[in-house]
């Protein structure tokens, strides 16, 4: 394997890594607050995707595209907390897994009901739809090369959101004692509106940039959502510096896996079984990964607490 | 008798007057529907274990029940080929016999659950959820990357495996196979909820401080109630592979572990008879409105929403009453 071919699967981990991070943090966002499992967060992925898609196909513009893709899931995560999500706070883990897979149900069936059960397609912009030549000769997608500095530029915005503004202080706030901050004035509904339509908004933001480069389709936000699941226990839940490691972690392991493993396997076995075997286990490397993580740190990289 | 009991006693009865009269009547999609509800409240029986009796929120439980059913397509797919499953050290040939089946099953699926149980029991809450979860896609994602058995495409199986003495082959013989596991699983569980053990299970749920107090370790408890939870959802996954003469990824999928938990849900949590009442529920409204419209889901994702938001305990949870021990 030739070092530039290694070097572009680096890159395609970091890209993966980078768009699993924004639902890694919405998801932990949420829970580190609300102490809430989101499991219909995918479903806001999915929103997110179509939302774009169906709006790049009216106008034609990406960039309106991304911003129907914010404003849909937004709008969706908080009518989802309004009617459903607020009566789970204050119930066990048992009741919100069910409650939400109640809404994968509903969000996915409803949009397969609006859409139809055929992919739709979302191209990305032509500005960005070309490759760049990187130093030492890779040729890389300049859409992908965008997505890497999106992710990069969400979690920085992420970080001055939670530690320089005063929604940051009211977020750790309400991480750390929610009956204080209530008894200090504030409307710790509204925060929690908030906290949960920003978190949709990332996943939203997520389906659309990843929905040019694979197909926009009903059920795209679970398999997305397990992994961010995977990310988050690697991390620790509630912590976003966490989730960002997590993210990257996984995203390199899944990627690099799939190219390496096979080439492992190669030095024992013929080409066609070697590429099959390699492929099978190395759709297990990331599960791997969380079960060591797990032996070695029960609560994760940067979990406080179980 | 308390309303729980006659409660049981009436859904034993409609487990046995429905495929009679179907039987009666010539219907014998019916049967094969009554057969897919037995099926899945075995499957929930299992879950129901975990969840109820030693609260572990299993979102895994896919796992079991498609090992289950990989037990059942390896085996007689070997069998139907006449290739031996391997040759070295020992040579292994496949089976179309179910109790030979039934117990590879159930010792690989105890296997699975062991070591699942072993890495996530030393996390609980939401990280027991979230990774029960992420180990169920693994075992998805091995499924459909691995060829050697069908891939994404799955195995089938040309005949339905044979039990000594009965034509399997027939409905309502295959029905009443079901029907006696079940009835025997039930009444280990109902032993099982009053042993020394399930007492110390339901113990460790609610207080694990005590439990570790008086000498014993909930940590292990726990562990054998997902051991004992896995084996018989795998059970349940070899059967239903011989229902449907088919195993497939679908059986992996973490939609059928939440499937599994739904029939926990609906029909009651830690009620002998809840995971009956609630797979017979999924099926019928599967049925009816399955017919009505191709976007069902919908329907069943309210029915769920409702019963988790304003219905605590499920069916028998309304019908009889709060559990004693509340």
């Amino acid at each position: 394997m030739s070092p530039i071919l290694l070097a572009e699967q680096v890159l395609n981990g970091l890209q993966s890594g980078v768009m699993l991070f924004l639902m890694a943090a919405g998801l932990t966002l949420i829970f580190g607050v609300m102490g809430l499992i989101n499991l219909a967060h995918g479903s806001l992925y999915m929103i997110g995707a179509f939302a774009a898609a169906a709006v790049a196909g009216a106008t034609g513009s990406f960039a309106l595209a991304l911003v129907a893709a914010l404003a849909a899931a937004a709008a969706a995560g908080a009518l989802i907390e309004l009617v459903v999500i607020r009566r789970l706070y204050a119930r066990d883990h048992l009741d919100q897994v069910l409650a939400t897979f109640a809404l994968i149900l509903i969000l996915s069936e409803g949009t397969r009901w609006l859409f139809g059960s055929f992919p739709l397609y979302l191209n990305m912009p032509p500005a960005l739809s070309g490759t760049v030549s990187l130093p030492g000769g890779i040729v890389y997608p300049v859409y992908r090369l965008a997505l890497i500095a999106v992710g990069i530029a969400v979690a920085l915005g992420l970080w001055w959101l939670n530690a320089r503004t005063r929604l940051g202080i009211r977020i750790r706030a309400g991480e750390n004692d929610r009956e204080m901050i209530a008894a200090l004035g504030v409307d710790i509904s509204k925060l929690y509106t908030l906290v949960f339509a920003i978190g949709a908004a990332l996943a939203g933001l997520a389906g659309a940039l990843v929905g040019a480069i694979q197909s926009v389709q009903v059920g795209m936000g679970e398999p997305v959502l397990i992994l961010a699941f995977v990310v988050i226990v690697i991390g620790g839940i509630g912590s976003i510096k966490g989730a960002l490691i997590g993210a990257l972690l996984v995203g390199l392991t899944d990627t690099l896996g799939g190219v390496l493993l096979p080439e492992l396997f190669k030095l024992f076995t013929d080409p066609a079984t070697a590429a099959a075997t390699g492929s099978a286990f190395a759709s297990m490397a990331i599960y791997v990964l969380m079960a060591g993580v797990l032996i070695w740190r029960p609560t994760g990289l940067f979990g406080a607490r179980a | 008798m308390s309303r729980e009991r006659l409660l049981n006693g009436a859904l034993l009865l409609a487990l046995i007057l429905i495929p009679a009269w179907a039987l009666y009547a010539g219907e014998p999609f019916t049967i094969t529907l009554a057969t897919r509800a037995v099926i899945f409240a075995l499957a929930a029986v299992g879950l129901n274990i975990a969840l109820g009796l030693g609260g572990l929120v299993s979102l895994g439980h896919a796992v079991f029940f498609g090992i289950g059913g990989y037990a059942m397509g390896i085996l007689a797919s070997h069998a139907q080929s006449y290739t031996p499953l391997m040759d070295w050290p020992f040579a292994i040939e496949g089976t179309k016999s179910m109790p030979v089946i039934w117990l590879v099953a159930i010792v690989a699926s105890s296997c699975a659950a062991l070591l699942i149980g072993l890495l996530s029991l030393r996390t609980s809450g939401v990280y027991f959820i979230m990774i029960t979860l992420a180990f169920g896609q693994m075992m998805y994602f091995f499924a459909i990357s691995w060829p050697a058995y069908g891939g994404e495409d799955g195995l089938s199986i040309y005949v339905r495996n044979g039990f000594p003495g009965l034509n399997t082959l027939d409905p309502i013989q295959f029905y009443g196979l079901c029907l006696a596991l079940l009835c025997l699983v039930l009444a280990f569980n109902a032993r099982l909820m009053r042993s020394p053990f399930g007492l110390a299970l339901n113990a460790a749920r609610q207080v694990p401080e005590r439990v570790r107090a008086v000498g014993l370790d909930p940590r292990r408890l726990q562990l054998v109630a997902l051991v004992i939870s896995g084996a018989i959802t795998g059970l349940a996954g070899a059967l239903f592979a011989d229902l449907n003469r088919f195993v497939s990824p679908t059986m992996l999928s973490w939609q059928m572990s939440g499937e599994i938990m739904v029939f926990v849900i609906i029909g009651g949590v830690a009620r002998l008879f809840g995971p009956v009442a609630g797979a017979g529920i999924y099926v019928l409204l599967e049925h009816l409105l399955g017919g009505v419209s191709e976007y069902w889901q919908i329907f069943l994702g309210l029915v769920l929403l409702m019963v988790v938001l304003f219905g605590k305990g499920g069916v028998v949870g309304m019908i009889a009453g709060r559990r004693r021990d509340d």
